[in-house]
């Protein structure tokens, strides 16, 4: 574990970085991972929010997904945050959704 | 020896239809000198036998997988023979291969393959996906393509096309078969295998998840029509009648964090949809252009390349999806691409 980030190992998914060279090394250091990682659940949760759900971080190693009602998930990455999120909730969570499409168009105007 | 041994051995996926000539080219291809300290491994199913004596290199680091179809055992066996393959190089027991061929049965989903390999904990750690390298018979592909999904996926994430017994077939029929296949996958480079050699170093080269230039630039040059592949093919009943390929391009940097909240939602639901993923991604913060590729729910990690491949510096992502709308999607990544100005801590 880093003692700095507390980030336990390192997330091989590939929206992070990934220790091989050539790799897509945005985050290489704890304050970038950090930092991603609070844009990414800043992010989903514009998003989430279209399925009554939100997104934390939790140790800068997992994510918690809530429902409204309380009901709660650890996610470990992006991948695993939407078949979480579709069991959660009970509703597809399809980002061609021309519902879901609008609403995101209205948010950035 | 341990320096012999690369960190991430590559894989190669040898796929294609029945009879399409996979062994014939793997026998050439053996023969070769960049396939030297290659180790092979081939599974038995229905032509099986054949393959097995039909091949003339049959040495330590052949592995025979005895129990029928790849995709079927793909968790088991096929995990289970990389594995023993890479223990005994490590303790010496076979040559020291630097590169693993793997010929699929021509009945095979390539899917499940890559994904053993792109997923398996220990795998993982110790190989890499190269090319997928598909033969394709001129002859009975339209045939192939109507009745049997799997050759259409064999297509359609290949990175190498091989086209063979256009000796065999007729002038036309071999301009109808390269039309199917460029409606299904417009960009993989495709060689006839029975009129040119296939160099064998170009089967392998760029296998490190790369794009070359060329590939984009190639599906370009189509993109005035490419929303229209599909739409000329009206027989409900065939397996490629649903297949289209289309290109997007974004002058605006794209913001990372959005592109891969969308990306996995996107593949989430309509993974097995989406056959391939592939593109150059001007990325905010980022001076050099970001390679990602995808095959269905499989993302690759994306490459950093050393720089663009010409002077329009934009984003070109390729995709190859079944029954989705081209429109909606570019629509929904361009709703989406907006979470990034809505993030005010946003650091480039």
């Amino acid at each position: 574990m880093c003692a700095l980030c507390g980030v336990l190992g390192g997330s091989d998914h590939w929206t992070d970085s990934a220790a091989r060279p050539g790799v897509f090394t945005r985050n290489t250091d704890s304050f970038s991972r950090r930092r991603e990682r609070m844009l990414r659940v800043t992010q989903a949760n514009h998003i989430l929010k279209h399925f009554g759900m939100s997104l934390s971080d939790w140790q800068g190693a997992s994510y918690l997904l809530s429902t409204v009602t309380g009901k709660t998930e650890i996610v470990d990455n992006l991948t695993h945050l939407w078949v979480e999120a579709e069991k959660l909730s009970g509703r597809v969570c399809d980002p061609l959704d021309t519902g879901l499409i609008e609403r995101m168009e209205r948010l950035h105007g | 020896m341990a320096e012999l041994i690369p960190d991430f051995t590559p894989v190669n996926l040898l796929t294609g239809f029945l009879g399409s000539g996979k062994t014939t080219l793997l026998q050439r291809l053996l023969a070769d000198d960049d396939f030297a300290d290659c180790a092979v491994l081939i599974n038995e199913f229905g032509e099986v036998g054949l393959d097995h004596h039909l091949l003339e290199r049959i040495d330590d680091t052949m592995v025979l997988l005895q129990s029928g179809c790849l995709c079927c055992t793909i968790r088991g066996e096929l995990s289970d023979a990389i594995k023993d393959l890479h223990e005994k190089r490590a303790r010496g027991e076979v040559p020291a291969f630097r590169r693993l061929v793997i010929e699929s049965t021509g009945l095979a989903d390539p899917f499940p393959i890559l994904s053993t390999i792109h997923s398996d904990p220990v795998l993982k750690h110790h190989f890499r996906l190269g090319n997928v390298i598909t033969t394709v018979d001129a002859v009975n592909i339209l045939a192939q393509l109507a009745l049997q999904e799997e050759s259409v996926k064999q297509i359609a994430v290949s990175d190498r096309l091989i086209l063979t017994k256009t000796d065999l077939a007729d002038a036309e029929t071999v301009v109808h078969a390269l039309e199917r296949i460029r409606a299904i996958n417009p960009a993989a480079p495709l060689w006839r295998g029975a009129e040119e050699k296939v160099p064998a170093w170009a089967l392998i080269s760029f296998d490190d998840s790369q794009i070359t230039a060329s590939h984009i630039g190639v599906f370009d040059e189509k993109r005035g029509h490419s929303h229209d592949h599909g739409h000329h093919h009206h027989d409900k009943n065939r397996h490629d009648a649903h297949i289209r390929a289309f290109a997007l391009t974004f002058d605006q940097a794209l913001d990372w964090t959005a592109f891969g909240i969308w990306l996995t939602m996107l593949l989430n639901r309509h993974g097995n949809d989406i056959l391939r993923v592939k593109g150059i991604l001007d990325v905010m913060g980022s001076e050099v252009p970001v390679a990602v590729h995808g095959v269905q729910h499989l993302v690759h990690p994306p490459v950093h390349m050393s720089a663009w491949p010409d002077e329009k510096r934009q984003s070109r992502i390729v995709f190859i999806v079944r029954g989705l709308d081209p429109m909606q999607i570019e629509r929904s990544l361009r709703a989406f691409s907006g979470l990034g100005e809505m993030t005010p801590a946003r650091v480039a």
